[in-house]
């Protein structure tokens, strides 16, 4: 509960710094922040081990974050240094730290998909004892691969987790403007798996639902979907708050706003009594410290030589 | 290769069915069983990205189209994911994939089941194409695909299929990225791609006749291309024709024109000249689909052409209704 905490501050305050950054125009790379569902990627890899797999999308420092990913490496990445995750190669959209299981993530909508189900293939074919996750907005799940995907991995009961991170907008259309029906967690009844609803801000439901899930993959019982529905706070590309946009409907907006999933939790933990407030605000301090580093070092970190233009286009 | 590497899986839209696509799969799923040897769902997009999410989790598989016009359907996963992955991870990461796939020809197939579409990968760096000619070839390019850290884009031929050659019983490679000569001569170069190898090969044997000695280069892979080969034949001959099996217009033929005039320009002794596909669909019935492909004898005119020589009679084939010309022998039957 403590470790879910702390990786959801970190989140938060990360995407905050990056907001108040941004504007120095040193983060030279499309930024997708992720600040208000940060629940979501939190309560899904506190459900996975190290060696468990995660795919991701372009808005990706959540879950980079939540699978373990390094800091300074992603603040390295955003700002193009040789010390980012992929050597300034990747950017935001293409966060990855396959050391701690994020294998990868893609600027293309539903483009990690089929992927995860491709590494739950391989678990199956070497017969480890690992599960693959994916995660996706709503929008992914207008995408062809989508269902391709869903019905391959029933197919072969593979072990993985399908996380829809449903934030109701495609960039500035809502869903009701693309989907006949507002029933992503049901879709999963007619390729033969189970399928829930959760409250995404409720990061203990995610975590609940999540978890039998992969208890499921992990028992050979093949693959689960999970819709976990949040809201994205900030503007879909870009560090800026956006209701001047006027797409969304800013009573809406408030709601979502003030259902806040770490005010939300903090609720439970103090109810629970898993942590005080001096303990609460002392991981936040530790946090703002560590991302401070974590900039510092990315803002000190030399840009790749002109000489890797050409490199890595070919594994050897 | 899959009794070696446990890595190594196929799968495929009819790879175990009783036709096993042309035979190439025949008895595998039998050998090796049904968890590594799968059909699959018709779920071009998909099946390219669940093998590439294996590839990266550190399989090795190979995908198999009947028809490289079905390869569309998974552009992005190719194109956008397969291709970017090594080099968007900072060299983190490899995906060791092969898609095979299959020109078709003759028959009627039509214009969604013979494009040569080819070029189109072979302009995406971070995608290697192979385009085997021989069986010799075929098997050693294979082995060779199948053990690369890369995706490969291995794009047969449905006319060579009848072809037949030594192919030795034990597993070689034959190196991705390397030309070769396939028949030897001196005043002019012809360079091939897959099966207009064995058209230029025709047209050279044509020319011979006529004391016009004619160089058969087979360009092997597309992506990487050491052009060295190409090279050295054209400034033996001075002289250049490509023979590709796809469109000529932004064409593969035109890529190796370019390199060669940029290179030995002042070595050319004539223009060189493209022979492919004219800018239109493929035509379904024989009538039409006679006057699209490029025949050997075609090649031989602008061959005589280029050394200015007069054509000793005519043999041009077109001129001769009789024959059918949507099949590459008598054996071919269709209907696929």
């Amino acid at each position: 509960m403590q470790w879910m905490y702390r990786q959801m501050v970190l989140i938060r305050e990360t995407e905050e710094a990056i907001a108040r950054l941004y504007h120095e125009k040193q983060m030279r790379c499309p930024m997708h922040l992720c600040g208000g569902q940060e629940a979501v990627s939190v309560g899904l890899c506190a459900t996975l081990r190290t060696d468990d797999y995660a795919f991701g999308t372009y808005r990706g420092h959540g879950i980079y974050l939540a699978k373990g990913g390094d800091l300074k490496q992603m603040m390295a990445e955003l700002y193009g240094k040789v010390t980012g995750c992929t050597r300034g190669k990747g950017g935001s959209m293409q966060l990855m730290a396959p050391e701690v299981g994020f294998v990868c993530a893609s600027a293309l909508v539903g483009g990690t998909i089929p992927e995860a189900v491709g590494a739950a293939l391989a678990i199956k074919l070497r017969r480890e004892d690992r599960v693959s996750a994916a995660f996706f907005g709503d929008a992914a799940t207008e995408e062809g691969v989508w269902h391709e995907a869903m019905n391959f991995a029933s197919l072969k009961k593979l072990p993985v987790v399908f996380v829809c991170e449903n934030n109701f907008f495609a960039v500035y259309t809502h869903m009701s403007h693309r989907q006949a029906t507002d029933n992503i967690y049901q879709r999963a009844a007619a390729y033969g798996m189970p399928g829930v609803r959760v409250d995404g801000n409720k990061v203990t439901e995610v975590f609940e639902a999540v978890r039998e899930a992969v208890v499921r993959a992990r028992s050979g019982g093949g693959p689960s979907l999970i819709e976990a529905r949040t809201y994205r706070w900030r503007e879909h590309c870009g560090p800026n708050w956006d209701e001047e946009l006027s797409y969304r409907d800013p009573e809406e907006a408030k709601a979502w706003i003030a259902r806040c999933p770490i005010q939300q939790f903090e609720q439970v933990l103090t109810q629970q009594q898993l942590m005080t407030a001096s303990q609460r605000e002392a991981v936040r301090k530790e946090v703002l410290s560590e991302i401070e580093t974590a900039v510092a070092f990315a803002k000190s970190s030399p840009f790749p030589d002109v000489s890797e233009l050409m490199q890595g286009v070919y594994a050897p | 290769m899959m009794k070696t590497d446990s890595r190594v899986f196929i799968f495929g839209e009819g790879v175990p069915d009783p036709k096993a696509i042309f035979g190439s799969t025949d008895g595998l799923q039998e050998q090796f069983g049904p968890e590594r040897v799968f059909d699959m769902p018709l779920s071009e997009a998909g099946m390219t990205g669940v093998a590439v999410g294996a590839a990266l989790a550190g399989m090795r598989p190979v995908m198999t189209h009947q028809r490289i016009d079905f390869t569309l359907l998974a552009m992005d996963q190719i194109v956008n994911h397969a291709a970017k992955r090594c080099y968007t991870s900072g060299g983190r990461q490899a995906v060791p994939l092969t898609i095979r796939s299959i020109i078709g020809r003759g028959w009627g197939q039509g214009s969604q089941h013979s494009q040569s579409l080819h070029a189109m990968y072979a302009h995406v760096p971070g995608l290697k194409v192979v385009m085997p000619t021989t069986p010799y070839d075929a098997k050693g390019l294979l082995v060779a695909s199948i053990e690369d850290n890369n995706p490969v884009m291995f794009i047969e031929h449905r006319w060579l299929y009848g072809i037949t050659g030594p192919v030795p019983e034990e597993i070689y490679r034959v190196p991705l990225g390397q030309p070769k000569v396939f028949r030897e001569g001196s005043d002019l170069t012809i360079v091939g791609v897959s099966y207009m190898t064995l058209e230029a090969f025709r047209a050279a044997e044509m020319l011979a006749r006529e004391g016009i000695k004619a160089e058969v280069v087979d360009v092997r892979t597309l992506r990487p291309l050491d052009d060295a080969i190409i090279m050295e034949s054209v400034r033996k001959t001075g002289r250049l024709m490509v023979a590709d099996t796809g469109w000529e217009t932004v064409g593969f033929s035109a890529e190796i024109v370019a390199r060669v005039a940029e290179k030995l320009h002042g070595h050319l002794k004539n223009a060189p000249k493209r022979i492919g596909l004219p800018d239109c669909p493929t035509p379904t019935t024989p009538a039409l689909a006679n006057h699209y492909y490029p025949l050997a004898s075609h090649m031989a005119d602008i061959g005589r052409e280029m050394l200015g020589v007069k054509p000793s009679g005519n043999n041009s084939q077109r001129d001769k209704p009789a024959i059918h010309l949507d099949i590459p022998d008598r054996s071919f039957t269709g209907p696929f």
